[in-house]
C-alpha cells in the first residue's frame, strides 16, 4: 500500500502570518540585555553627546550621575568611554510613584531631600528628559540641586522635548540608549505621567542657574540638547581678598 | 527457536566473546555515569533553598545558588554566585561571577561580571569590570568599572599620557 506524502504542519499565530511548526520550534527567546520593546527603534544623530563625553575625558576617574532609568548598555558604554563612576537614581520611578499614589503635590517636598549627597560631587549629569516630567514648582527643584551637585567645571546633559504634547499621545518615558558617541536609539514605555508643555529656552536657563549653556542644539527629531557647564572656581587670590 | 538462545550463550569452552560483554554491561546499566555526572554536578555547584535563612558569613570555594535569605556577608573568590529569584541577600557580596535574579541590598563586588536579570534588583554599590542590567531590573546605587585600559589615562600629567589616552579609546 502506497503511503500518503507526508504534508508539513503549520500554524497559523496572526492572520496572514504564517509559521512552520519546525520554525517555531528554532525560535529563540531574546538576549536578556537590554533587548526589549523598541530595541529595534532607528538611532538618532546626536550632538551634545560627544561633546559631554569629551568635557569628561580629561578627568581622572569621573564620576556621573544618571537620572534616567537604567539602561545597561549605557553604563558600560560610559564605563569603557570614561572609566567612570556612575550612580543611578531613576527619577522617574519616583514620579510613577507619586502619581500612582495621588501625591503628586508632594513631589517638590520630596526632591528637595531626594539627593542627599554632598555639594559638587558629580562631574557630569545625565538629566536626559527628566525635566519634561515635572511641573513649574518640581522642575526647579531638581535643576538647583543638580547645579549644587555638580562639581566646578562639570558637565550636564538635558533634553527637552521641543514640540507641545498631544491629547492622543500615549504617556510614555524615553529610554535614551547609546548607540556610540554621535547616536542615541529612543525607546518608549509606558509611564504614569504624560510630558508636560514643552520649555522655553529662557525657563530651561533659569532654572537651572548657576550653569550656563554650552552647547544647544534643535534636533530634526524635535529634541533640544542642552549642554551645560559649571563655572570654574575662581582662583584662589580673588578669593582670599587683601591681606 | 530454542537454537536461538543456545546461540546466545556462551559457549562452555570459549571464553572468546568477552569483548561484547562490558559493551552490553553499560547499556544496560547506565545509571553509575549518570549519577557520577550528578555527584560531580552537586560537588561542584551548592543550593540554598528558599527555607534556609543565614545570619552571618558566608564564604566558600565552588558555585552557590541561593534561593533563601541570607544576611551577613558572601565571599566565593574564584566562583559563581547565583542569587535565584526568590533569593533575598542583605549582605556584602565578593565573588568571580554575580548574577542576580531576586534581590541584593549591599555592595556587589566581582572579579568578572555582574549581571542583573529581567525581575532581578540589587540596592547598593556594583564593582565589577563588566556588567549587564537587563530591562525590567531593578537598580539603585552606583557602578563601578574599574577599567584597567582607563588607569593610564587617569594620570594624564604622567610621563607620556597621549598615546596611552588614543589606544583606550
Amino acid at each position: 500500500m502506497r503511503m500518503s506524502r507526508a504534508v508539513p504542519l503549520r500554524l497559523t499565530l496572526r492572520p496572514r502570518v504564517t509559521v512552520a511548526l519546525s520554525d517555531l520550534f528554532s525560535l529563540r527567546r531574546r538576549p536578556e540585555t537590554d533587548e526589549g520593546a523598541g530595541s529595534d527603534a532607528p538611532p538618532h544623530p546626536s550632538k551634545a553627546l560627544a561633546k559631554f563625553l569629551a568635557s569628561l575625558q580629561s578627568r581622572p576617574q569621573p564620576v556621573l550621575l544618571d537620572l534616567g532609568p537604567v539602561v545597561g548598555s549605557n553604563l558600560t558604554f560610559f564605563g569603557e568611554e570614561l572609566g567612570c563612576k556612575i550612580f543611578v537614581e531613576n527619577v522617574f520611578k519616583d514620579i510613577d510613584r507619586h502619581v500612582l499614589e495621588s501625591k503628586l503635590e508632594e513631589l517638590p517636598a520630596f526632591f528637595e531631600q531626594r539627593f542627599p549627597q554632598a555639594d559638587a560631587t558629580f562631574d557630569g549629569i545625565l538629566c536626559w528628559d527628566a525635566l519634561d516630567y515635572l511641573d513649574k514648582k518640581t522642575g526647579p527643584v531638581v535643576a538647583r540641586h543638580l547645579a549644587r551637585l555638580l562639581k566646578p567645571e562639570g558637565a550636564l546633559l538635558a533634553l527637552f522635548n521641543a514640540s507641545e504634547p498631544r491629547e492622543t499621545d500615549a504617556a510614555t518615558y524615553t529610554r535614551f540608549v547609546v548607540v556610540d558617541r554621535a547616536n542615541l536609539q529612543y525607546r518608549h514605555y509606558p509611564a504614569a505621567k504624560r510630558r508636560g508643555r514643552a520649555l522655553q529656552n529662557r525657563d530651561i536657563q533659569r532654572m537651572f542657574e548657576p550653569l550656563r549653556i554650552v552647547e544647544q542644539f534643535l534636533l530634526k527629531t524635535n529634541v533640544r540638547e542642552v549642554l551645560f557647564r559649571k563655572a570654574a572656581l575662581p582662583p584662589v587670590s580673588s578669593i582670599s581678598g587683601p591681606t | 527457536m530454542w537454537k536461538r538462545d543456545e546461540a546466545v550463550k556462551p559457549a562452555a569452552g570459549t571464553p572468546a566473546p568477552v569483548p561484547p560483554a562490558p559493551v552490553s554491561q553499560a547499556a544496560a546499566t547506565p545509571v553509575p555515569a549518570a549519577v557520577e555526572t550528578r555527584q560531580t554536578m552537586s560537588r561542584d555547584m551548592v543550593n540554598i533553598g528558599k527555607s534556609v535563612v543565614i545570619k552571618g558569613e558566608l564564604a566558600g570555594s565552588e558555585d552557590l545558588t541561593i534561593e533563601g535569605h541570607v544576611e551577613g556577608k558572601i565571599e566565593l573568590k574564584d566562583h559563581v554566585l547565583t542569587i535565584g529569584p526568590n533569593g533575598k541577600i542583605k549582605a556584602q557580596v565578593f565573588a568571580k561571577a554575580v548574577i542576580v535574579l531576586g534581590e541584593v541590598t549591599g555592595n556587589v563586588a566581582a572579579t568578572e561580571k555582574v549581571d542583573i536579570k529581567d525581575g532581578g534588583s540589587v540596592d547598593g554599590d556594583i564593582i565589577s569590570p563588566r556588567v549587564a542590567i537587563a530591562e525590567g531590573a531593578h537598580f539603585r546605587g552606583s557602578v563601578d568599572m574599574q577599567r584597567k585600559a582607563v588607569a593610564p589615562s587617569t594620570q594624564p600629567q604622567a610621563a607620556k599620557p597621549a598615546p596611552a589616552v588614543a589606544a583606550a579609546h
